[in-house]
């Protein structure tokens, strides 16, 4: 069981796709980090020695920003634009798509479950 | 894609000679504007500009945040009521 950054302890397998479980580290960032330790990509996160996984921590708290800071940066440039009024914090705000996507359907990631508006009828002849 | 950084910010160089005439002279008054392409620079803070959205101007205090936005986004010219509740008809 490895523990880095925190609260992740993913194990057995490859460390380059292992570190992905951290929030804010992805396949190249996680290359970077393995890079710069110098642990082989392939190695398995129960084969890492204290020592590498000591170096691996160490470069993570201090070049990159994961989790808990990563996540409140993000909330707070999404409130920053809600703030100021602009049009993206408009979208925000109404829980729409925000880059300029189409909502005559689809975008259900944005807007949740269907709503059905009541009585909508069938056009009858 | 963003604007080149080459060419520097786009301001309407008209709009922008108002406000700098304004900041030497200290006066702060309404300055209408149809130029919502123009971006936000330092010295619009605190003044207030009224961006045209194709109907009306719609008056924009500036703030620091907004440096760096265009003016128009912060005049949205679609008005979204919600929709309305239809009618029962096609009752034959």
């Amino acid at each position: 069981m490895a523990r880095i950054a925190g609260v992740d302890i993913p194990d057995n397998k490859r460390g380059e796709i292992s570190l992905t479980y951290i929030f804010g580290i992805g396949r190249s960032s996680a290359k970077v980090i393995l890079g710069k330790a110098n642990v082989d990509v392939n190695k398995k996160v129960a084969q890492w020695s204290e020592a590498e996984a000591n170096a691996i921590r160490q470069i993570i708290s201090n070049e990159f920003k994961t989790e808990g800071p990563l996540k409140s940066e993000v909330s707070l440039n999404i409130k920053r634009l809600m703030d100021i009024g602009c049009y993206r914090g408009l979208r925000h705000r109404k829980g729409l798509p925000v880059r300029g996507q189409r909502t005559k359907n689809n975008t259900r990631t944005r807007k949740g479950k269907r709503k059905t508006v009541a009585n909508k009828k069938k056009a009858t002849k | 894609m963003g604007r080149s950084l080459k060419k520097g910010p786009y301001i309407d160089a008209r709009l922008e000679k108002k406000v700098v005439a304004q900041n030497d002279s200290n006066k702060r008054t309404v300055i209408k504007t149809w130029s919502r392409r123009s971006l936000i620079s330092p010295d619009f803070i605190g003044h207030t500009l009224a961006v045209h959205n194709g109907n009306k101007f719609i008056p924009v205090y500036v703030t620091e945040n907004m440096v760096g936005h265009k003016l128009g986004e912060f005049a949205p010219t679609r008005n979204f009521r919600g929709h309305i509740a239809k009618k029962d008809k096609g009752r034959k």
